[in-house]
């Protein structure tokens, strides 16, 4: 049995500490369950094959009720639901105390991104975590419920407005895995989607050096791309000209737009940047009031590279 | 295959004593449509009912048939993201409020329960007739709001998504609002009847399992569907208002609605298997033509559930509750196993050196034990806390509730009304045909769901509209097993249809079931029996015999001078 489910779980990586516990767990249930099924499907087919009616003849069982046998098949599959309960228990116990001077990354779910924040205050849409290293995500979310799900990690924890849960874990395997929202959220859950990357021994560190650095590493346009990408803009402005939840990016930058009060604006560096960190006060017409607010969330530097990608959309 | 008359024999129309003594039967002592809208009549509400049910399954079925299209490609397949979310919402709304909660108890049970119990009727019939006319209602609603702006909440509703998405989740809430009224009316019709209206001789321990999960079920429907309801009023108020229970800005908790929504919802789970545990008992029994294995057990068991049922809503929060809840949802989660799992050994056991005829009835029964046993056993992934953690929110958990909602109630369901259509229409069906169409239902169930136990446990999460390219094969196996079900459904229609008009005249007891409605004819007359039903005990088959030339079971000479002592001792 272990042989057998240790072939079928290669579909999928195993990459956490964790991983392994739920594994076990599981492989322990499949293989009761399995003696379960196999005699329970035998003795269905065997039955009616054995006692198929031919030639009206009766039935000729004589007794209809046997307390032992009936005791004895409610009390081995209660004590067997014991184990399963307490070999998921140990497990679960493990995985919801994180170690002390675990790593910590701040996590922010909003429709439809996640955004991980790292101890230097660096904000990326994906997760990078070290090899071998406990890693705590503290988890709140801006709008409904989301769940952060590692399949392979075998975790998953809800991220809930107005709340902060914790997910932490042990990266075993160096790699870039899935990483997804597993509480439906509306119309893009399901590209409310990212990577965790394990970084091997040593290299977080320069990852993260490299990763914070990009706004003098980069042409500002181009940050201001990155920006617009890891961001969520990307979520609800198209650079392409077609219409989303907001007004396109594409060729926008000098024109006039029409606002909700009926006077207009021309797109410049101030009304850009008054949209960024209070897009009520001049809102678009013809759009919904969804856009939130950036204030404290993007420093100037990174306005200015927003507004010189934008320049840059023609 | 002894009960299946050869086709070459003529029947004539009726060689069996006339047991309405020339009464007419309920179809048609009475005519007209206004016969049917104002009736009191139990059996006709429960024609109605399952005219109303059987048009959900076909509304709820063919927006899963879209659901599977769409899920044939990893991107955009035949429609939006949007579109998708309302299709799954309203799939899982139909099937749940509409079609599989009502299915056995209002469709089936408003018929058979009181001729089943040796009764005239239900103990309020205008009640009966209220709690139909409550459905419609309920379900104008929830159609309804397909027609304003749709549903995109899931059938959970889960705040703060359903408190601030712009889709119409009033009207919604307020049909299943509704619907849970109706549920409620049919509940305490049938507590009431069980109590008050068993004929001399009908104990409780004589009553057969079907009425006892109906009896369980009511009281589950009765205790826990107004918590539905007040739960669905605070998140119309939390909408409407702003009061904000559920609000985290307005010191309310989002997770609360869970606890409300699932203090419901799991023991909804039972209102759909309970009655549905019954019928598969009825149907085994009688087609094994011995008495059930362990009566007792069963009638302790249906009760159990129907308690413990109660206690273990919180193994759906697993992921966003605190831990110590988790691990005591969890032990509880367990302990409810038990009584399901006692469930399947003593049908097995009933199996044993019995004399089994594969009717169609009983193939749907066969299959309803190998699918429910599957359904159960992975819940048992889902309630140890370390797997959980992992499988909650995939498609492991859809794969689990579609093996004991659809392969469970719905296969029983089939095969309940397979049993006692030839009671309801008087008519019987095309055996072969009906034996193929269970044949196809029970492979492409398997075909479509298995494979989703393995995208469940490879990560692919629920209700994704876009998915990553390494699930597309499994994803396309199960579209392609959905729609070779949905032929095998059709073809199961065509055989009931074709029963209707074309169909064989049906004896009073074509099976040889022990029970009372097979005592009276087939249909029966409109106060259901003209002469006193014999109360016997419920799993008496042997007593019956088959008249070869009538295809209809008679009880045995031997046999009646025995019922006849037994009904005069108390
Ligand atoms: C949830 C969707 C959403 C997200 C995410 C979002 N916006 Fe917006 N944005 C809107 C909507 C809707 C409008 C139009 C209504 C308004 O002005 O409030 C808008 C308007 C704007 C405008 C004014 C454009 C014009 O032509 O009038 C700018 C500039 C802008 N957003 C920049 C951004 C930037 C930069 C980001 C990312 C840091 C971002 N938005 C993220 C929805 C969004
Ligand atoms: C036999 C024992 C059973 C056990 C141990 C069990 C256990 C569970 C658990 C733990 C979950 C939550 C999974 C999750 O979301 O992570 C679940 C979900 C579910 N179960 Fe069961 N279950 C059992 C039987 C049933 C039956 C009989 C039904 C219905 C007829 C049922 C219907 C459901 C439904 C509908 C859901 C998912 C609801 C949703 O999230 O949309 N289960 N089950
Ligand atoms: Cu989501
Ligand atoms: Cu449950």
């Amino acid at each position: 049995m272990p042989a057998v489910f240790a072939e079928v779980s290669s579909w999928m990586p195993r990459a956490s500490t964790a991983a392994e516990q739920v594994d076990w767990v599981f492989g322990l249930i499949l293989g009761i369950c399995m003696v379960f099924a196999i005699g329970i499907f035998g003795a269905l087919v065997v039955f009616v094959v054995r006692y198929r009616r031919r030639d009206r003849s009766p039935a000729t069982r004589a007794t209809h009720h046997n307390t032992w046998l009936e005791l004895a098949w409610t009390v081995i599959p209660a004590i067997l639901l014991a184990v399963i309960f307490v070999a998921g228990l140990t497990g679960f116990i493990q995985l919801s105390t994180p170690p002390e001077g675990a790593y910590e990354i701040k996590v922010n779910g909003k429709k439809w991104v996640w955004a991980f924040q790292y101890e230097n205050g660096y904000i990326d849409d994906t997760l990078h975590v070290p090899v071998d290293r406990p890693v705590v995500l503290t988890m709140t979310s801006d709008d409904v419920i989301h769940s952060m799900y590692i399949p392979a990690f075998r975790l998953k924890r809800d991220v809930i407005p107005g709340r902060y849960t914790k997910l932490w874990f042990e990266a075993t395997e160096a790699g870039t895995f899935d990483l997804f929202c597993a509480e439906y959220c509306g119309t893009k859950h399901s590209d409310m989607i990212s990577t965790v990357t394990v970084h091997p021994p040593g290299e977080f560190d320069r990852w993260l050096a490299t990763a914070s650095n990009f706004l003098e590493t980069m042409s500002p346009a181009e940050a201001g791309r990155t920006l617009y990408k890891r961001r969520g803009c990307a979520q609800c402005h198209s650079v392409d000209g077609s219409r989303m939840v907001g007004p396109s990016f594409y060729q926008s930058f000098g024109t006039t737009a029409g606002l909700d009060d009926g006077t207009s604006v021309t797109v410049n560096e101030n009304y850009i940047r008054e949209s960024i960190l209070e897009p009520q006060t001049k809102a678009r017409a013809g759009y919904q009031k969804v856009m939130p607010t950036y204030q404290g969330q993007l420093k100037d530097a990174e306005i200015d590279a927003i507004i010189e990608y934008i320049k840059t959309l023609k | 295959m002894s009960v299946t008359i050869p086709s070459s024999t003529r029947i004539p129309d009726r060689v069996w004593p006339d047991q309405n003594q020339g009464a007419p039967d309920y179809l048609r002592n009475s005519r007209g449509i206004m016969s049917w809208i104002y009736t009191l009549d139990h059996k006709r509400i429960g024609v109605m009912y399952l005219c109303g049910i059987l048009a959900s399954f076909l509304l709820g079925g063919i927006m899963a048939i879209l659901v599977r299209t769409e899920l044939l490609t990893p991107g955009p397949t035949v429609m939006t993201a949007d579109t998708y979310n309302h299709m799954f919402t309203l799939h899982g709304a139909i099937m749940t409020f509409l079609f599989i909660i009502p299915s056995i108890p209002a469709a089936l049970g408003n018929f058979i329960l009181p001729m089943m119990l040796g009764a005239k009727d239900v103990a309020f019939p205008r009640m009966n007739l209220a709690s139909w006319y409550l459905w419609v209602f309920g379900a104008v609603f929830l159609i309804g709001s397909m027609a304003l702006n749709g549903l995109d909440t899931g059938w959970t509703f889960y705040t703060p998504y359903s408190t601030t998405t712009n889709s119409s989740v009033i009207a919604a809430t307020l049909g299943v609002f509704i619907l849970g009224f109706s549920s409620i009316f049919t509940g305490i019709n049938f507590i009431a009847t069980v109590h008050t209206m068993r004929p001399k001789g009908m104990t409780w321990f004589r009553m057969p399992l079907f009425l006892w999960s109906l009896y369980s079920t009511a009281i589950i429907q009765v205790l826990a569907t107004p918590v539905l309801g007040i739960t669905l009023l605070l998140l119309i108020a939390e909408r409407a208002l702003g009061i904000g229970v559920f609000d985290p800005e307005l010191g309310g908790d989002p997770v609360l609605y869970q606890h409300f929504f699932w203090f419901y919802s799991h023991p909804a789970v039972y209102i759909m298997i309970l009655p549905a545990m019954g019928l598969i008992s009825e149907l085994i029994s009688t087609f094994s033509r011995t008495p059930i294995f362990g009566y007792r057990f069963m009638c302790y068991s249906a009760v159990a559930i129907a308690f413990l049922g109660f206690l273990v809503w919180g193994h759906h929060m697993f992921t966003s509750e605190s831990p110590m809840a988790a691990v005591i949802f969890s032990a509880l989660t367990f302990s409810v196993s038990i009584p399901s799992g006692i469930k399947i050994f003593n049908w097995l056991a009933t199996l044993y050196r019995g004399s089994i005829s594969l009717t169609t009835p009983m193939c749907f029964a066969l299959s309803f034990m190998l699918l429910f046993t599957i359904g159960g056993l992975t819940g048992l992934f889902l309630g140890a806390l370390a797997t959980d953690i992992h499988l909650h929110d995939t498609y492991f958990v859809v794969a689990h509730f579609h093996y004991v909602m659809m392969g469970g109630t719905l296969m029983a369901f089939l095969g309940g009304l397979f049993y006692w259509w030839p009671k309801l229409f008087g008519k019987m069906y095309s055996e072969f045909w009906g034996r193929i169409s269970c044949f196809i239902i029970f492979v492409g169930f398997n075909w479509t769901f298995f494979p989703q136990f393995l995208l469940g446990y490879q990560g692919m999460p629920r209700r994704y509209f876009n998915y990553e390219e390494k699930y597309q094969f499994l994803h396309v196996t199960s579209s392609t097993g959905a729609f070779f079900m949905g032929i095998g459904l059709f073809i199961s229609a065509g055989v009931l249809i074709h029963s209707l008009l074309k169909g064989r005249r049906a004896p009073d007891n074509p099976w040889g079931a022990a029970t009372l409605e097979w005592q009276t004819s087939s249909p029966p007359p409109l106060h259901n029996f003209t002469d006193d039903p014999i109360v016997t005990e419920p799993y008496a088959v042997a007593e019956f015999e088959l008249e070869p030339d009538t295809g209809n079971y008679i009880r045995t000479e031997e046999a009646q001078p025995r019922n006849q002592l037994v009904e005069t001792s108390p």
